[in-house]
């Protein structure tokens, strides 16, 4: 399960166009055994060091998150009605997704016990089929026989319900929640670029207000204000960067779910339909034989 | 409405919403699923799934109108999946695939009588129109207590009954007495075991729930005992089926009651001038029900005896067949209670999994409506669209997986109904051993009664002219080995008698 996580993980940063581009992922995919054990152990670009205490971390990390996207953090926030219904979707999402996924799993567990039980009581038929006479006893057996045969193909529906099923859905709920991340980091860029803009405008009162003064310092604050305008507009380029590639990758991101749910929701449906036939004819397969079991039994009395 | 509920209230919501859920396809015209039996249908339905939704959607780019052809299954509006898709049937004739095959049963009611369904005498029995009455005789409480009599119909073309129909009203302790007078007068025979007195559920279950399911189990019950081949025709049967009134059998007495009669007589038994005897009608009653403490003690000291004591006994289970045979009855019993036990998860099973699945597809549908109120891209109308369909078909497939379930549940509870009568054997079968136990009793007592008579006559020969009072015993004594000689040969015939009939009943089992 893991490899085909660790597979899908790493095709999905090497599709994507800003992505593929990134030194740690050339690092990743190329640099040999040596070069890897250096870069471990200088906790640089990929092996950043690991933080101590990742629960706390992590509480930490989903707390500050809902906290600055939801605005209760800073007063600072957009107001772009579009964002907040963006916002507002995505935590929703977030909830339903998660419910979903739960019942998914369940399905597993019930595939996998309903399995377990079948086999459970083919075996117990069969027994009671070795305490009775001839042909009743053979009936018997062949329906401990094809319960238990049921049960395998019960734990390999199950087997396939995770992987193609399940994982996807989870998948989807962990990419909704690095939209999360995002966001965050959407909401920090414009705070930075709120507080730059207030702190150059009040150096440029400033300066102004020492030009007309005519202080010695002009040229000094001028410097500063200078150096500040540069921060602020970098500060300003970087959020509209983020709002941008945000708008774009929201609609790729969607696109793409709709893609992957699809073959997931395919794949369910496959999988049901050929259980359910399986059953199904595993059970009218065994019905001549009864029949002509039964007919026997009434003959012979 | 989100996940935040707690599971419990979230589960009944849930359960609430699969059954108000209306599933709106559109009625599709050729609906095959409606004409033939259900199962074709479904697997027509099934096929249809096989194709790939995702192509089919690329096709139409335009997800908001209604898809015609992606309807999953033949649409059967809301009612049809509810009522038995499976076709009903109520006595199991009709399985799903039209064929006849005999209910498990029919084929339990054949085991027990082969006969009845040679010749062509019925008794029918039904169990009807429960009512409330006041108990009549004087009880402390005023307003008394109230009970529940049930009409029993009776049509038969039996001799014996001397009439075709009968109705009367009985009471369950009626049914008690009933059962524990057959049990009386047909030792060894194999009885069916009367329904459970459910002195807890009677409080506890609503009044109409409970009074149905006795209902439905008296008329079970009956329609055993009409089918046994000796029980029909027992005197016992015929007055609960035919005297109106009272019902004229002897009532059980509890067991206090009885210790306490026994008690008294104990200890003239013990101390006093009566010779204790045990008279030939007694011996052919088991100790244990009876009111005799002193004949209960003596078997009791006689079967620990066999098991402990050095000397094996006179008269023992010989016949090695009886004892194969009860060894297999035992190893079936064992296997029963073992398969009715796996039914019983299978059965947790299969409803877990038609939960589940349902589950699944309310939480699909919720975030389908979710998708579609939010939607901002077509790419979510799209997906909105397929979710539905799956979730749809998830709601669907968890009705089949409970109508499939209640079919298991019927059918294995053929399992349940022969564990049950493994019960009747047990009885029968601790019938003959107490049986065997009285005879073994008599034995010792008739040889220690043998030599006591032995010693006193070679006392008194040694007397001249003989001691009266030891004389008087004598012929005490000698009275006392008749009637006991006599117990004894009663006892045994009883004890044979049982194990004539138990090679009858064991031979009905295996064939």
């Amino acid at each position: 399960m893991r490899r085909q996580a660790l597979d899908i993980f790493v095709n999905r940063i090497a599709s994507h166009p800003d992505l593929q581009q990134s030194e740690d992922l050339k690092t990743f995919l190329q640099a040999e055994e040596e070069t890897m054990e250096r870069a471990r152990s200088q906790e640089t670009g990929i092996f950043k060091k690991k933080p101590g205490d990742l629960m706390q971390i992590f509480k930490d990390v989903q707390s500050k998150v809902s906290d600055v996207v939801l605005g209760k953090e800073k007063p600072v926030e957009e107001s772009n009605a579009e964002y907040e219904k963006l916002k507002h979707y995505i935590f929703e999402l977030e909830d339903h997704l998660a419910e979903a996924q739960k019942h998914a799993f369940r399905l597993v567990k019930r595939h996998r016990e309903l399995g377990q039980s079948l086999s459970d009581f083919g075996k117990a038929v069969k027994l009671l089929g070795a305490c009775e006479g001839k042909s009743l006893g053979k009936a018997f057996s062949d329906l401990g026989t094809k319960s238990e045969m049921l049960s395998v193909k019960l734990q390999k529906e199950a087997h396939n319900l995770l992987m193609n099923f399940e994982e996807p859905l989870k998948d989807y709920v962990r990419a909704v929640q690095s939209i999360k991340a995002t966001m965050v980091e959407r909401a920090n860029a414009f705070r930075q670029q709120c507080e730059l803009a207030e702190t150059t405008k009040l150096k440029e009162i400033n300066l102004d207000k020492l030009m007309l003064m005519r202080s010695d310092k002009v040229g000094e604050v001028e410097i500063e204000y200078k150096e500040l305008k540069a921060d602020s507009e970098e500060a300003t380029k970087r959020f509209e960067i983020i709002v941008r590639l945000m708008s774009e990758e929201i609609v790729r991101f969607q696109e793409q779910k709709t893609l992957d749910m699809g073959l997931a929701f395919h794949e369910f449906a496959k999988g049901q339909a050929r259980l359910a036939n399986e059953i199904a004819d595993a059970w009218r397969g065994l019905l001549p034989k009864l029949e002509s079991c039964s007919s026997l039994t009434h003959e012979s009395q | 409405m989100m996940g935040s509920d707690n599971e419990e209230a979230h589960l009944y919501a849930s359960r609430e919403e699969m059954e108000s859920l209306v599933l709106d396809e559109p009625p599709s015209p050729s609906s095959s699923f409606n004409n033939s039996k259900s199962f074709s249908g479904f697997r027509s339905a099934l096929s249809t799934l096989e194709e790939d939704p995702l192509l089919r959607d690329h096709h139409h780019r335009n997800p908001n109108l209604p898809d015609h052809n992606n309807s999953y299954l033949e649409p059967p509006s809301y009612a049809d999946v509810i009522f038995s898709p499976f076709g009903s049937d109520d006595n199991g004739t009709n399985d799903a695939n039209g064929i006849s095959v005999e209910s498990p049963k029919e084929e339990s009611e054949g085991f027990l009588s082969r006969s009845a369904s040679t010749s062509t005498e019925y008794l029918k029995i039904s169990v009807s129109n429960p009512q409330k009455e006041q108990e009549t005789s004087n009880s402390l409480v005023p307003g008394g207590n109230t009970y529940v009599t049930y009409l029993v119909m009776t049509r038969t073309n039996i001799v014996e009954f001397g009439g075709a129909e009968f109705s009367v009203r009985r009471r369950f302790k009626d049914v008690v007495t009933l059962s524990d007078r057959l049990s009386e007068s047909y030792r060894g025979f194999f009885i069916p075991p009367r329904p459970d007195k459910n002195v807890v559920e009677s409080q506890v279950m609503q009044k109409q729930e409970f009074v149905e399911q006795r209902r439905v189990a008296l008329e079970k019950y009956l329609c055993r005992l009409a089918v046994h081949p000796v029980l029909k025709r027992s005197d016992e049967l015929k007055v609960f089926l035919q005297v109106q009134g009272k019902l004229p059998l002897v009532t059980t007495t509890d067991v206090a009651s009885r210790m306490l009669d026994g008690a008294v007589k104990l200890p003239s038994q013990l101390f006093g001038e009566s010779v204790s005897v045990v008279a030939p009608h007694e011996v052919v009653q088991p100790a244990k029900g009876g009111r005799d403490l002193l004949r209960i003690f003596k078997e009791l000291r006689q079967s620990v005896t066999n098991d402990w004591g050095g000397v094996k006994p006179q008269v023992v289970e010989e016949d090695k067949e009886f004892l194969e045979k009860k060894e297999k009855l035992q190893d079936l019993e064992q296997q029963l209670s073992n398969a009715s036990q796996q039914a019983e998860s299978l059965v947790k099973a299969q409803q877990d999994i038609g939960e589940t699945m349902g589950e699944l597809g309310l939480a699909f549908i919720k975030l389908t409506k979710f998708e579609t109120e939010e939607a901002m891209f077509n790419s979510q109308r799209l997906r909105a669209a397929n979710m539905k369909h799956v979730a749809t078909a998830a709601v669907k497939a968890s009705r089949f997986y409970r109508e499939a379930n209640a079919q298991t549940v019927r059918h294995l509870d053929a399992l349940h109904e022969y564990l049950g009568l493994m019960l009747a054997v047990h009885s029968a079968f601790s019938d003959r051993s107490s049986a065997l136990l009285t005879v073994q009793t008599l034995l010792s007592d008739l040889s220690s009664l043998h030599s006591r008579a032995e010693k006193l006559e070679a006392a008194s020969s040694k007397i001249f002219g003989g001691d009266k009072s030891r004389i008087r015993k004598i012929e005490e004594l000698k009275e006392t080995i008749k009637v006991t000689e006599d117990a004894k040969m009663c006892a045994i015939k009883e004890y044979e008698r049982i194990k004539v009939t138990h090679v009858f009943k064991i031979y009905n089992i295996w064939h």
